[in-house]
Order: C-alpha cells, then sequence, then structure tokens
C-alpha cells in the first residue's frame, strides 16, 4: 500500500456558491519549481491533480474529492508592466483587482473583467470567462498573448497563438485539464479616466429585454440586463438594462483623480449606514422566495420609473464588479448554497428558449432569485461557451428539500439550448448533465480536445469533478 | 439538523451489527466501503448488496484491525475510492467467553487490541480529517456491558468502558467543528457474539439495531442505547451500590 498523503493537508473545498464541495490535499506553492514538485508528490501517490484559483467558480469546476489541490493563488506576483503599451505579466495568482489597481493608474483597464474582481487571472483564462463587453471584446482568453503552460511531466512551455495556436485555443477556456498556466502576458485596454458613462433603461418583457440589449450592443461598450424570474405572463422577462461607454480623452476634467485606483474603492457602506460586511446578514432572511419576489418587484418598479432612461456617470469599479458590493454575499444561501446555471443562445432562438426558461422555473416552484441576460458573439477557443446570441444566468438557492428537484430542473433547462444550437457556461456550472454539454459540440471539438489532453497529460493527472462530468477525457 | 450520508466506511462489516449497517446503508442509497478481515465473507456481502442495488454500492477491503499501522493509508485509499467519506463506523469487536474462575491475559489482550486499540487506531485519523473538515460523523459500538465492572466479563466490560470514555473524548474535542461522535451502546443484538447464550431478556434484530443506530447517527445523538429501553435498565445497573453489586450475578 502507498504512503498516505500528508493529513495535514486534507482540507474542505467549495465552490463559490458553496453547494458543492469536497475535500481535497490542498497544496499552495508560490514557484513554478514548487508547482513542479506537487505534481511530482501527486503523481508517486497516484493521486489526481485540480488546478485551483481563487475557487470563485460557483460549481465544482476547481474541486476533486480526494485530489491533490493545487491552489495557485499565492503564485500572485505582476512580473512585468510596461505602461507604454499596456502589456502585463503576471503569475496566474494575481486577481483582476490586483491587476487593475496595478494599472489603472497609468491609465489602462483589463479589456475583460468579472463581474467581482476577486478571481484570479489563471482561473479566469482556464475557464475563458466573459463580461458585460462580450459582445465588443470577446473573452479573457482573446487578450492573451502568451502563456506559460507547464505540463505535467515538468516540462515548461510557452505558447502563443501564432505558435502553437491549437494548443493555445485549447488551453484558453480549457478547464485546466491539458497543463498548469503558471504565467501569463496580457493586453490591457487604454482607458482616459476612471468612469463610465452608464445609461438605465426598462423593459416590460422579455423581447423588449432582447430587442433593447440587442440595439444597444453597437453602440454601447457594456450591456447588461437584469430581469424579474418571479414576475409571469405578460409581465414574464420585464427587467432593467445597464450600458455603459468608457470616457473619450478630454472627457473628463477630473482624469487624474478618477484614475487613482482610491478613486475606485467600493463605499464601505450602503446607504451611508450599513457597514458592507455586514449587509450579508441584512439580506438573509429575505433570500427566500417571498423575500426574492418581493425584491425583484421593488426593483423593477424603482427602476422602471424613477431610474427609466437616466444617465449617470459611475466609477469602473462600481458598474463592473456588483457582486462585490455585497462581500460575503454567498453566505446568505447558505446552509445549501446556491447554484448557477448560465445558457447561451443564437440571436433567433433566444425568445423563445429564455421564455420557456423562465416558464419551466417558475412551474416548477423555483424561481430563479437572480437572472442576467448578456449580449455575446462567437470566438476562436476549442470549447467555447459563447455564441452570437444572449446568455442568461439563473441564480438557485438550494435547500436539503428541493437539491435532487433542482438538478433535475437544470436538466431541462438546458434541454432546449442543446436543441437551439446553445451552449453553455462551465465556470458557473454544477449540475449540468455531461450527456447536453457534449450533445452542444458537433464539429469533433471534443474529439480534438481528448487528442490534445493526450498528448499534454497522457497518464490523466490533471482532473476536476467539472471535467469529469463534462468532458470525460 | 438531519445528516445524510453519502459516503461510508464500516469497520467490522462481515457479520452482526456492522453487516447490518452496511446492507441498510447501502440500501439508502450511500456508498459503503466494508471493512473486516475475512475478505470471502466480505464479498459475498458486497456482491448481495450490489445485486439488489443494481450498481456498484459496496467495495470491500480486507484488513485486521490488529494491523493498525494500516489504518491511516487504508483510510485514505478507501476515501480516495469512494469520492468522500461523511460516516465512519467503528463495529469490530469480540468478546471472549472466560469462567468464573479463568484469567487469560491472551484473550482480555485480544479484546483490548480488537475493541480500543483498533478503534483507536482507525478513529484518530478519521476525527483528524474530521476536524480539519469541520464535518463528519463518527459511530462507536460500545455496550451496555461497559457501564459496569462484571465478574463475568472483567476485560470485555473494560474494554467497552474505555471505548465509551475514548468516544465521549473525541466528541468533546471534534465536537466544536460540527463533527459528530456517536457512541452506541446496544443490549442483547442477535448476532453471532451472543449466539450461545440462552434466554437473553430484550434481545433485538441486528437489522432492528442498525435501524436505530443509523437514527440516531443522521440526528448526531450523542449516546444511544439500543434499544432505547436500555438506557433505563443501565441507570438502574448503575445505581446499585458496588457492595451489592458484587453478589449479584449480572
Amino acid at each position: 500500500m502507498r504512503e498516505p498523503l500528508p493529513s495535514r493537508q486534507v482540507e474542505w473545498v467549495e465552490g463559490w456558491g458553496r453547494a458543492v464541495g469536497a475535500a481535497g490535499y490542498v497544496y499552495r506553492p508560490t514557484t513554478v519549481d514548487e508547482v513542479r514538485e506537487v505534481l511530482a508528490l501527486a503523481r508517486a501517490h497516484g493521486v489526481p491533480v485540480v488546478p485551483r484559483g481563487a475557487g470563485r467558480s460557483y460549481g465544482d469546476a476547481a474541486l476533486l474529492a480526494e485530489a491533490v489541490v493545487l491552489d495557485l493563488s499565492g503564485m500572485d506576483r505582476i512580473v512585468g508592466w510596461d505602461a507604454s503599451t499596456g502589456i502585463v505579466d503576471v503569475e496566474p495568482g494575481v486577481t483582476f483587482r490586483e491587476l487593475w489597481r496595478s494599472t489603472l493608474g497609468d491609465g489602462w483597464w483589463p479589456a475583460v473583467v468579472t463581474g467581482t474582481m476577486t478571481p484570479t487571472l489563471g482561473g479566469g483564462l482556464a475557464m475563458n470567462v466573459h463580461g458585460k463587453n462580450n459582445w465588443v471584446r470577446g473573452t479573457l482568453g482573446e487578450h492573451c498573448l502568451e502563456l506559460k503552460l507547464l505540463l505535467p511531466s515538468g516540462e515548461l512551455r510557452m505558447v502563443t497563438p501564432d505558435d502553437d495556436g491549437d494548443l493555445f485555443h485549447a488551453v484558453i477556456g480549457g478547464f485546466g485539464q491539458l497543463g498548469v498556466i503558471v504565467g501569463a502576458r496580457l493586453r490591457l485596454k487604454r482607458v482616459y479616466s476612471g468612469r463610465l458613462e452608464v445609461r438605465a433603461m426598462s423593459a416590460p418583457d422579455l423581447a423588449g429585454m432582447l430587442r433593447q440589449a440587442d440595439d444597444a450592443k453597437d453602440r454601447w461598450e457594456y450591456v447588461v440586463g437584469w430581469i424579474d424570474a418571479f414576475a409571469g405572463g405578460r409581465h414574464s422577462g420585464r427587467g432593467l438594462l445597464h450600458f455603459a461607454n468608457h470616457l473619450e480623452a478630454g472627457e473628463d476634467a477630473a482624469v487624474e483623480d478618477s484614475l487613482r485606483a482610491e478613486a475606485q474603492d467600493l463605499p464601505a457602506r450602503l446607504f451611508g449606514v450599513v457597514p458592507k460586511s455586514a449587509l450579508w446578514r441584512v439580506l438573509k432572511p429575505l433570500t427566500n422566495r417571498p423575500g426574492m419576489r418581493l425584491i425583484n418587484a421593488a426593483k423593477y418598479r424603482l427602476g422602471s420609473t424613477v431610474g427609466d432612461t437616466k444617465q449617470y456617470r459611475q466609477t469602473l469599479a462600481e458598474f463592473s464588479f456588483l457582486l462585490d458590493y455585497v462581500p460575503g454575499w454567498e453566505r446568505v444561501y447558505l446552509p445549501g448554497g446556491l447554484i448557477q446555471h448560465q445558457s447561451f443562445v443564437p440571436v433567433g432562438e433566444a425568445e423563445r428558449v429564455f421564455a420557456r426558461q423562465l416558464e419551466l422555473c417558475r412551474r416548477a416552484g423555483l424561481p430563479s432569485f437572480l437572472a442576467v441576460l448578456k449580449r455575446h458573439r462567437s470566438d476562436p477557443f476549442l470549447l467555447t461557451h459563447a455564441v452570437d446570441g444572449f446568455s442568461l444566468a439563473l441564480d438557485f438557492p438550494v435547500t436539503a428539500s428541493n437539491r435532487a428537484r433542482l438538478w433535475r430542473l437544470v436538466a431541462r433547462l438546458a434541454e432546449p439550448v442543446v436543441e437551439a444550437g446553445g451552449r453553455f457556461y462551465p465556470a458557473k456550472d454544477a449540475a449540468l448533465p455531461g450527456e447536453l454539454y457534449r450533445a452542444t459540440f458537433h464539429d469533433g471539438q471534443l474529439e480534438r480536445f481528448a487528442d490534445v489532453k493526450a498528448r499534454t497529460d497522457p497518464e490523466r493527472l490533471l482532473r476536476s469533478a467539472l471535467a469529469d462530468r463534462l468532458l470525460r477525457t | 439538523m438531519t445528516r445524510r450520508f453519502t459516503h461510508a466506511l464500516v469497520v467490522g462489516a462481515s457479520s452482526g451489527i456492522g453487516e447490518a449497517l452496511a446492507r441498510r446503508l447501502a440500501a439508502d442509497g450511500t456508498k459503503v466501503a466494508l471493512v473486516a478481515r475475512r475478505g470471502e465473507r466480505l464479498a459475498e456481502i458486497a456482491s448481495d448488496i450490489n445485486r439488489v442495488a443494481g450498481e456498484e454500492r459496496a467495495l470491500t477491503f480486507v484488513h485486521d484491525v490488529h494491523n493498525r499501522d494500516e489504518a491511516p493509508a487504508l483510510l485514505q485509499e478507501i476515501a480516495r475510492t469512494l469520492g468522500g467519506l461523511d460516516l465512519v463506523i467503528y463495529s469490530t469487536g469480540i468478546g471472549h467467553r472466560v469462567s468464573f474462575t479463568e484469567y487469560s491475559t491472551a484473550k482480555d489482550v485480544d479484546m483490548i487490541e480488537v475493541n480500543v486499540l483498533g478503534a483507536m487506531a482507525w478513529l484518530n485519523p478519521v476525527a483528524e480529517r474530521f476536524w480539519r473538515l469541520r464535518r463528519g460523523t463518527i459511530v462507536g459500538i460500545g455496550s451496555v456491558a461497559g457501564d459496569r465492572g462484571r465478574s463475568g466479563a472483567p476485560v470485555y466490560n473494560t474494554s467497552k468502558a474505555a471505548l465509551h470514555a475514548y468516544l465521549e473524548a473525541l466528541r468533546n474535542r471534534v465536537g466544536r467543528r460540527d463533527v459528530k461522535v456517536v457512541t452506541i451502546k446496544p443490549g442483547f443484538v442477535d448476532t453471532p457474539m451472543v449466539a450461545d447464550f440462552k434466554n437473553l431478556p430484550m434481545v433485538v434484530s441486528a437489522e432492528r439495531a442498525a435501524s436505530i443506530i443509523l437514527r440516531k447517527a443522521k440526528r448526531g445523538a450523542s449516546t444511544a442505547y439500543v434499544p432505547a429501553r436500555w438506557r433505563l435498565v443501565s441507570l438502574v445497573v448503575r445505581a446499585i451500590p458496588s457492595f451489592l453489586f458484587k453478589y449479584l450475578q449480572v
């Protein structure tokens, strides 16, 4: 029998939604050599390795029961920065927060950011995350110029889209299954202000939401919609939209001040009263069906009356990182946690599919507590989740009594997406049946991915619960 | 809140209460690792469980609890093979028959090894793991016999009393992190251990005992008598002063 792994390394590792978790042997290397040592240790014990960043994937992307967890959040150095070109070299554990705080003063902002600033860039590349400007800027991977990839064999490879396009486009969005991203070179976006011009709109139904989002996509860099998933009948799909553009050079009179990282700090108190750190406790009593129905309805009423067609300026952080307004917000869903499901549907099918999804949720008695709409375009990555169309992200609370029903509901939500030629977003997923995920690929992408995996990781050392479930590589 | 077990380990699963617990857990949908010395018997039980379940729900691991050094590595292997672990039951136990005038150190040492040291060898690493994970349930099968020192079974009683004290201490350690340690004190259960005894009172089947034990484990009880009326019996027995107890044939 093999020697056991050190028992002191065992930790409970969860997805961000805290609805799924597993025990793992967690190692936190800070150098490439230490990563190599962890890989060698795992191989010697015959234990798989699951790469992990900040653990901000909602589901099971960065966990695997009883595996070695390669937590790369300690490799968090910005190793090179050129303020004249906006090109940055980072270790994988650098977070979006650390990145923008380091570069904004020089007039550069990440071309793509997630709804929270806490994920790592290594994790962001592995899951190929997108932001509210997906239609304009694509995914994070499209702004990556070079990857430093450590193969399970210990070989370090520099991978660029030109030199090894197949590997590059498979690693980005490849769930961390082909090698460990130990460094990346990214190109940032020039900005001339730390503030955005924001416009708020309301729409009375789903058709209106989709139409307005589509109309806005060529005039606004950022397009995001919030939907009241509790509203049924003719109000189904009603919601609010927010569009935003960066200011052009000369439009911000106080540019030097607004580009300071401190000027981006989110307010410490809500309405100047409730400390941010305590806000989740205030929300917790409302995190149930009646409470969320009330909040959703009130939000719509407020947004569609006093807030409608309003135009104003907001800092980049305020607009971009809504999830960070309430630190630890995911705790309102405890003890069961939450799962999210995000479907991507081609333009022409979106209204039918999303209407069906909202209806299925309501009929199942499991309305989404938070529903978000975005506009997307396709990209060149092998396992891309994006299509030329829209996505609808649905948050669901998990309880001991609804868990099985919820998992069945996710499968039912996915069926019309598959039929419509849509895709799913693995970074958010916890419950999608693998066969439905695989059914969204028709051109041999999964086979090509398996071929790359066989070359870069023939022993299948790198695994995750998500990859085991969806890819079966 | 009631606990739900998805991955369980039963040490001593080849007969008696352990076997019944394994079968019951598997019937409830739990994936269960069966650990015991007798590989053939384990394989029969697992095969039976899996046939009824229609899937591989029981896995077998041959192990003699005298080989205490094996426990940490085997525990890790089991957790990995199952894909997790949220319930560990130490059900192995022996009660060598000794006559009133017999003083057999060999038998006594064996009972201590199996009933106490084996439990420690398994439950120490389990407790450490669950402490770190801040979750998990440990069940130890003690006995009402551990509540008093009786003339008929000095070291069996001692072993169970030691197990009770050990489990209580574990509970007081890991309970601070939401780990449950459940001490089970069965009365007479219809198992091979009591097969030679006649006219035992309040005997329950191993299946009935398993059902009660798992109900208590799900609730995270501290100490449970099986069946519950033994708590009253034990209360009375423990209240008997020593100077009287020595004259009783209990």
